[in-house]
């Protein structure tokens, strides 16, 4: 973007000649990072990036047993090969294993609740460390904040004997239940600073008015808040969309999200070949169109540490 | 907070003296429901499960809700749970939204539910899970007694030396190569007619599922096809149009590791790029135009100016993009194989978690949980001071 040159256009009558020679240099050093090479390099790296994604969504839509005997690159100059059948097969389980539609049903299933719930949560909790004075607040604050560092990996195991005694093992409850604990720690530190952020003055003019805590958080707090909301869920809702440990952990054959189906799929790879890259294009897209669409709120969420540690 | 705060508080939210034995009351419901769990988890094992038996036979409703089969019963449970949970904060945060509650029992309407969960769920699995790592379990995941420290040192010996290796390589290669990639990308596309779309080509793979990463990636390795036929994959394609051998790039140490780093790669360096960009963009211009004035250029004012300025975020960048290397699994899972050749510590856990070697995963967790918290305490610092900066 050139929103630093004009300046340098406009000088000239109140710099001095050697100055504005500086100047000049400093102009030709800026264009020098877009050099052609540059230019090369980075469409280099542009096309090592896309090619890879490029390769299966060919493969997708090529007749089978086109995928697995020879490269993607070849559907371009053979016989015509092209087909949805991979889509249609892998989506109603044609040719045998479990339909896709009823994966991707179970990953809905599981990602709104895994996404609202632990957002209201720590909605909730964020405000009472920000805006509420209670005895011991500090210490509650730090362990919170502390347990971010606690691997997923150290809770699996004991989780899963809970959820056996409950008899949950078998359901949906046990995978919303993990995500949300999961999720809170980072999403309590996150909310709480964009809480602190908000001018107390607000805060303080709604308590002279005889607002009580609820009231604050739910009328004053919650609308200023839809932003930070937005950037947070996206992450919560691509980890829960994407996550294959939870899933292989407590899903039973009932509750199996998309990505334990294509995990699945891989490991008998020979018959389950010819859905697998039509599978995976369909366990992509929506996390893409989310991504796509809401990528402002996503990096928003990035610059403000939202990447599970 | 101030006196005078108080003071224009106290009317609306400090309760009565006379009536704040309720608050004991309700953090001890806390405290019970946490016990409760806990104890339910310890005693886990005997007797039936509490409240729902998958033996048995059940009827529409209960089966929707413990053990869905039909499209019916998932989208039904689906939207009692989000119900259930806005009618029970629905009826918690009414309960103490009245003049009369006492403080205490207005921080528990708050904090409670997120005491509970993590009280039990985390700090108490936490130490379970360190507790079980010193056990002994049979094949079938029955505790049989203490082990010492046999569950840790089993894994250092010579057959899991590639683990251990493997598992030094991701955390080294994949958030080195990643931030460079993304630097370099950042730097090269910062202010380019371009930009926008540049960076969205290399931030896609970030949206993605790690398990359908594996699968793209897949056809990149494809395993060499009969001499004669076409090769699959385009790696093998390439090497071959050279004259060189088509091989497995995904079976072997240390070329298998290598190449299941490069997919943690391919997704990471989009991360690495935006936050970046960000601190490239932050640089102050005063600065840059010094240097320029001053007669730096090209490589000169990138490293001398624009690296120093940003190392905080470099840093954070590297040791967040580290932290998950260490912790991600999925990649070895889907792509390696479940090989020893390309094993690394998170997939070793998953894979004693899964023939239930509750004690040999539970060193691995704990393993992962001894190497990953020094690095987060220095990344939250390194967050800190460039928070700062910025």
């Amino acid at each position: 973007m050139t929103t630093t040159t004009p300046p340098l256009i406009v000088v000239p009558e109140t710099v001095s000649g050697r100055k504005l020679k500086a100047q000049m240099r400093a102009l030709d050093a800026k264009t020098k990072l877009s050099s052609p090479w540059a230019s090369g390099i980075a469409i280099i790296i542009a096309l090592l990036w896309t090619l890879p994604t490029i390769g299966l969504l060919v493969n997708s839509v090529r007749s089978q047993p086109g995928p697995s005997t020879s490269g993607y690159w070849k559907f371009f100059n053979g016989p015509v090969n092209f087909t949805f059948g991979n889509y249609s097969n892998a989506w109603t389980g044609n040719g045998g294993g479990t339909p896709l539609s009823s994966y991707l049903l179970n990953t809905i299933a599981i990602t709104l609740p895994a996404v609202f719930i632990p957002i209201t949560l720590a909605l909730l909790a964020a405000y009472a460390f920000a805006w509420i004075d209670f005895k011991g607040k500090n210490i509650l604050f730090v362990a919170v904040f502390a347990m971010q560092i606690v691997p997923i990996q150290v809770a699996l195991i004991p989780l899963n004997t809970i959820y056996v005694k409950f008899g949950l093992n078998t359901s949906f409850w046990s995978i919303w239940l993990s995500h949300t604990i999961f999720g809170l720690p980072l999403a309590i530190f996150l909310l709480h600073n964009f809480m602190k952020e908000i001018p107390a003055s607000l805060v303080e003019a709604a308590r002279v008015d005889g607002a009580g805590h609820v009231k604050i958080f739910l009328q004053v707090l919650l609308p200023l808040l839809v932003p930070a909301i937005a950037s947070f869920g996206i992450f919560q809702f691509l980890w829960v969309w994407n996550d294959l440990l939870v899933a292989l952990t407590f899903s039973s054959t009932n509750t199996s999200p998309i990505t334990k189906g294509i995990q699945g799929l891989t490991t008998q790879f020979a018959s389950a070949a010819d859905v697998l890259p039509a599978a995976a294009i369909i366990a992509m897209i929506v996390p893409l169109a989310v991504f796509l669409s809401l990528q402002r709120f996503f990096v928003r969420g990035l610059l403000a540490g939202s990447v599970k540690g | 907070m101030t006196d005078q705060e108080v003071m224009t508080r106290r009317p609306v939210n400090a309760p009565p003296k006379d009536n704040n034995w309720l608050t004991p009351i309700v953090w001890g419901v806390v405290a019970a429901a946490i016990i409760g769990i806990i104890w339910s988890g310890w005693t886990a094992g005997s007797g039936n499960p509490i409240l729902f038996n998958n033996q048995k036979t059940h009827n529409w409703l209960v089966s929707a809700i413990f053990n869905p089969t039909s499209p019916a019963q998932k989208i039904f449970v689906m939207i009692l749970a989000i119900l259930l949970f806005i009618v029970v904060m629905g009826l918690i945060l009414w309960l103490i939204d009245r003049p009369r509650v006492p403080n205490g029992v207005v921080v528990a309407g708050f904090l409670g539910p997120i005491i509970i969960a993590l009280a039990t769920g985390l700090l108490w699995s936490a130490i379970k899970t360190i507790f079980q790592s010193f056990r002994k379990f049979d094949q079938f995941g029955t505790d049989i007694g203490w082990n010492g420290f046999k569950n840790y040192t089993h894994f250092f010996t010579p057959a899991f030396s590639n683990m251990l290796v493997n598992t030094v390589l991701w955390v080294f290669l994949v958030p080195i190569l990643a931030t460079a990639f993304g630097l370099v990308y950042a730097v090269l596309v910062d202010r380019t007619r371009f930009e926008a779309a540049a960076k969205a080509l290399i931030f896609l793979p970030t949206a993605i599922s790690l398990v359908a990463a594996s699968v793209i990636w897949k056809y990149v390795y494809y395993s060499p096809s009969a001499p004669g036929n076409p090769q699959v994959g385009i790696l093998n394609a390439i090497v071959t149009a050279f004259g060189g051998k088509a091989s497995d790039w995904t079976l072997h140490f240390p070329t298998g590791t290598v190449a299941l780093i490069v997919v943690m790669i391919w997704i990471q360096a989009g991360f690495a790029m935006t936050v970046l960009s960000a601190a490239i963009k932050a640089v102050p211009d005063d600065i840059v135009e010094a240097a320029k004035i001053d007669g730096a250029t090209g490589m000169r004012l990138f490293r001398s100016i624009t690296i120093p300025t940003i190392r905080p975020t470099l840093v954070v960048v590297i040791t967040t993009v580290a932290i998950g290397a260490l912790k991600t699994f999925d990649i070895v899972n889907v792509m390696g194989g479940n090989l020893p050749a390309n094993n690394i510590i998170a997939n070793g856990f998953y894979n004693n978690l899964s023939v239930q070697q509750y004690g040999l995963a539970g060193a691995l967790a704990v393993l992962i949980f001894v190497i990953v918290s020094p690095i987060i305490v220095f990344n939250v610092r390194q967050m800190r001071k460039s928070e700062a900066i910025r």
